[in-house]
Formats: structure tokens, sequence, C-alpha cells
């Protein structure tokens, strides 16, 4: 005669349990997706590096009289590549390279024969994809970011993000409006 | 969009046991009408097809439709442009792995992915597409593809096309031993006139239920999921003008795609079929009609969020229920559109020329560059040493292309 009570008790635990387990691992979850997204960023940003230095081997030929161009974007890239401290100082760096290779490229378009040279053309489409990708890699990052940070300020898993200690992760913010928009490639 | 994901699953998984019921049950009454007590053997063939035909569609599933549709693989070196812009959407769509790209030869403008999961995505587009889209006409349709991966509908649309596919194949074939096989056997022995007489029964009946089965893979596929892929192309891109600007330019196409059937039309971004075939299929069609999903995208106002196209999807329609599911509208978050940019100067005569000399190379055709400014293109059944140009008469020596 006890038993019944006692199968009803033990059902509710089981399935509270559950529940907790369900929003804790939604939580973990979310908080993967923001690592993900991030190391995102760090892989197009790093492509970026890379790309600059066979860039300037090519465009040096051609554009001799814009030394100040070129040297502002190896200067900005170093200083990219160099940075040690938070978040924010990373952000702000690299900016500064899109900058300078926005200029660059503005630049490049009074001279036509590097325009039509096939190791340039094929670079700035690197160069322009490489940016886009950083800027769908922020959207995503921000997107997973609003997605952990609802959760652990919404009831009921903020409960559960509050035991466990979850944090809410920062937005990566754009600087100037040109940044807000996705960019586009222009041919 | 967990929902989605768990409802393609559970359809997916639906469907392979109506399809262990239907073939166990024409496996039965097959043995035991051919001979009395052979409804157990009948039973084990059944069973043996069934597990190969589960196994088939979910592993080989994706190979059998590009083979079917003719598409071949590419590399970044092919199409730079096409890999770079599959590489974005899989960062904006969080896709675990960049999928495989095909390319297929047909100047239809048309594309469609597949796949069991994101980790095993294929999206295959037409080289017509390449040549009369811009990029982000090109983004948008991509990250709608991509849309049907993150969603899962890849998979379910796959088992159900090979599924289909195979019984309309064997009614075929069973159609086929009726007509040439039955007259010609008849005069061999007595016995089998009986067993012949039920074979002729059993063909029947599968002639009558294939296009009745055909009809299903209509009905199983809701226009739903083609919205929900717009709506996931939106919020990916930011942009839903690159979207319905291409949706726009691929409609107003005439011509049919070659390569598709009524198997796999479910498929691809827009109806592949011919005009006078969209025109009949309409009522039955897996497809909305493409204005209205081009109106929707266009009511986004500045939006691109889930939410936004909600909104929009129910402006448009005028019904009252939305399409995208509560909890994805719950989770979603509101974003905004992109501003428009300046237009993509890559001309389309440039696009063309690009599409066409990457064919040329996938077809193994040696190019020689004359120094009067053709391009001799030789294809590799060529059997000469040397060819001469055909407007200087300039003399070549052909080489085999660097593998």
């Amino acid at each position: 005669m006890f038993a019944l009570p006692f199968l009803f008790f033990v059902v509710v635990i089981v399935v509270a349990v559950a529940w907790l387990v369900g929003i804790y691992n939604g939580l973990v979850g979310a908080r993967n997706v923001v690592k993900n997204a991030w190391s995102q960023i760090d892989v197009q940003l790093k492509r970026r590096h890379d790309l600059i230095p066979n860039l300037m081997e090519t465009v040096k030929g051609y554009m001799a009289h814009e030394r100040g161009t070129l040297e502002a974007v190896t200067k900005a890239r170093q200083q990219a590549i160099d940075i040690a401290g938070s978040t924010e100082d990373r952000i702000k760096a690299e900016n500064a390279l899109s900058q300078t290779l926005r200029s660059l490229f503005a630049v490049a378009e009074s001279y036509p024969d590097l325009k039509a040279n096939q190791n340039f053309m094929a670079l700035q489409e690197e160069l322009a994809s490489t940016e886009n990708k950083i800027g769908f890699a922020r959207q995503a990052y921000n997107d997973a970011v609003l997605r952990l940070n609802n959760r652990i300020q919404m009831f009921p898993s903020n409960i559960i993000a509050g035991m466990f200690n979850f944090q809410m992760e920062t937005f990566f913010q754009v600087e100037t409006p040109e940044d807000r928009q996705v960019p586009q490639v222009k041919f | 969009m967990w929902e989605l994901v768990q409802a393609n699953r559970r359809r997916a998984a639906t469907l392979v046991v109506v399809m262990a019921a239907l073939l166990f049950f024409v496996g039965y009454a097959g043995g035991e009408a051919l001979a009395p007590g052979g409804g157990m053997a009948g039973l084990f063939i059944a069973f043996v097809i069934w597990v190969a035909l589960t196994l088939v569609s979910y592993y080989q599933g994706d190979t059998i439709f590009l083979t079917l549709s003719g598409a071949r693989k590419i590399e970044k070196s092919d199409n730079p442009v096409l890999f770079n812009v599959v590489e974005e959407m899989s960062i904006a769509a969080g896709l675990p792995k960049v999928p495989d790209i095909y390319i297929m030869d047909e100047a239809a403008p048309n594309a469609f992915a597949t796949g069991r999961d994101p980790q095993h995505a294929v999206v295959a587009v037409t080289a017509g597409l390449l040549e009369t889209l811009n990029r982000e006409e090109l983004q948008g349709v991509i990250a709608h593809e991509l849309g049907h991966v993150n969603n899962r509908d890849v998979l379910y649309m796959m088992m159900v096309g090979v599924m289909m596919g195979a019984i309309v194949m064997l009614a075929d074939v069973g159609a086929r031993v009726l007509y040439f096989g039955g007259g010609r056997r008849r005069t061999s022995s007595s016995s089998g006139g009986q067993g012949q007489a039920i074979i002729a029964l059993v063909a029947i009946v599968l002639m009558i239920l294939a296009p009745i089965l055909a009809q299903l893979i209509y009905l199983a596929l809701s226009r739903r999921r083609e919205y929900l892929a717009d709506a996931c192309s939106a919020l990916y891109t930011r942009y839903p003008e690159g979207l319905a600007s291409a949706l726009e330019k691929i409609s107003r196409a005439t011509v049919p795609l070659a390569s598709a059937s009524r198997a796999t039309a479910p498929m691809y971004i827009v109806n592949p079929l011919g005009v006078t075939a969209r025109g009949l299929a309409d009522l039955t069609s897996t497809h909305p009609p493409t204005s209205e999903r081009i109106r929707i995208l266009r009511a986004m106002a500045g939006g691109a969020g889930l939410p936004r196209y909600n909104d929009a999807f129910r402006t448009v329609t005028g019904r009252p229920v939305g399409v995208v599911p509560f909890s994805a509208l719950q989770d979603a978050p509101h974003v905004g559109a992109a501003a428009p940019t300046a237009p993509d100067a890559s001309s389309r005569l440039k696009r063309v020329r690009q599409t066409t000399d990457m064919l040329w190379r996938l077809n193994q055709y040696v190019t020689i560059a004359c120094s009067c400014g053709t391009t001799l293109k030789v294809p590799p059944a060529y059997l000469g040493r040397d060819i001469s140009c055909p407007h200087c008469a300039a003399v070549h020596r052909v080489q085999a292309p660097a593998a």
C-alpha cells in the first residue's frame, strides 16, 4: 500500500533531475558554441596575417610610389600580431589593419596593370573573402553570446547557471559605421 | 531550430518503419502465394532488401543523387569565388565542417544540398547559377542550402527520394517482366502457369502503387521547409534582398534542368522541372510559389532575424500562424539587415567566361593560347600530335594537361 506514493515520489524526482540535467547541458552547449565561434574569428585573423606578406610582395613592383600606404599596412599587421593585451586591444588593432588594407585597395584602383595581374586578383579575392569571413564569424559569435547570456539571465535556467557559476560573455563590438555593415566584396 | 531537427529525424525513422511494414507484407504475401509455406522465405528476402535499402539510402543516398544529377566534385582552384562563398556561409551558419562542393554542367540556374548530417553535407550548383548570379545573390542561395543542412531537411529528403525511387524502379522492372517475359515462357511448362499469374498480379499491383508512391514523395515534403530555409538564408547573410533577387533571376530562366526528375525535383532551391510541368504540378508542388517567397523576403523591411521573417510571412500570405516554430522564435536574436552595398561590378560576361573555362578544365580539355589572341580548346579525344589555329593557321604542339 505504501508502494504507490513512493513510486510516484521516485518518478517525480527522476523527472526533475532529468529536467535540470537538460538545462545544465543546454548551458554547456551554448558556452561551447561561443568558444567555437571565437576560435573561428581567430582562424580568420591568422589567415589574414599570413596573406598580407604575399600581397606586399605582389604590389611592391607596381606601387613603388605608394611607400606610405604599403608601410602603413606592414606596420598595422605587425602591431596586430604583436598585441598581447586584452581582447579589446586586439579588436582595435585588427580594425586598424582593416582600415589600412581598405586604403591600399582603394589606391590600387588607379593602377590598371596591377588590377590585371592574376596573382593580385587572386589575393584580392582571398583577402576580401577573409574579411567577409571575419564579419560572419563575428556575427555568429555575437548571436551565440546573446543566446548564452539570455539563458544565464532568464528563469529557470538562471538558477542552474548561478549554481555552476556560468559567466556572461561580452559581445564583439564594432567600432566604425563601415564595420557595422556586413562586408561585401568588390571586384 | 531543434524542433525541426527532431521532426526531420522522427520522420526519417518513421519512413524506415513504414518501409519495413510495406516490404514485409509484400514479401510474406508474395512468398505464400508462390508456394504454400513460402511466406517465411519471402519475409526473409524482404528483410534483406529492407536492410540494404535502409543502409544504402542513409550512407549512399548523397552519392546516388549526385550521380543521378551528373554533379562533379570541384576543388578550390577550380572556382575560388564559389569556394569562398560556401566557406563564408558555413561560418555564418555555424556548420562544423565546410560542405563538399559539386558542380553540374547545366545551363539552368539551380542548386541543391544533400548529405545525412552537417558533417557529411554536399552543396551542388549548376554552371548556369554561377553565370547568372552575382556574389550577394550566390551567398543568398548557398545560405538557403546550408539552412536545409542545419535543419536536417537533407537527411529526410535524401531517404525519401532513394526509398520511393527504389520502389518506382522495382515497379518498372516488374512491368517489363510482365510485358516481355510473360509471353515467351508460357509454353515452357504447365506448372509455371500459376506462378506466372501471381507475378503478373503483383506487377500490376506495383504498377498501380508506384505513381501513388511517387505522389507521396510530394505530399511528405511540406512547403514549410522551403520557407524556413529562406528564413535561415536571411539570417545567415543578414541580407534578404540577395536571395530575393537570386530567386527572381532563377525563376525567370526558361531552360529546364535536364538532369532533374520527379524524384530529385524536391531537393532543388526552385522547382527544376520545365514550365509546363511546373504549371501542372502547382497543386501538389513541393515548392511554394517563387513570387510569394520573393515578396516575403522583400517585406522584411530592414530586418533579417527569424521573428521578422515570421511577421513578413504572415503579412504577405495573410495566414494567422507563421512558419517559424515557437522554440526557434523564443531563442532568436532580433537583428537588422545589412545596408545594400555598391552593386557587384563583376560582369555577367566575366562570370560566363570563368565558368566555361572551369568546365573545359574539368572535362580534361587542353587549352592553347595562340599568339593571334585565339584560345584553342582541344578535346581529350584528339589523337593528333599537332593542331593548327583556325584563325592564323599557326601550328601548335598538343600536350596532355598537367594532372
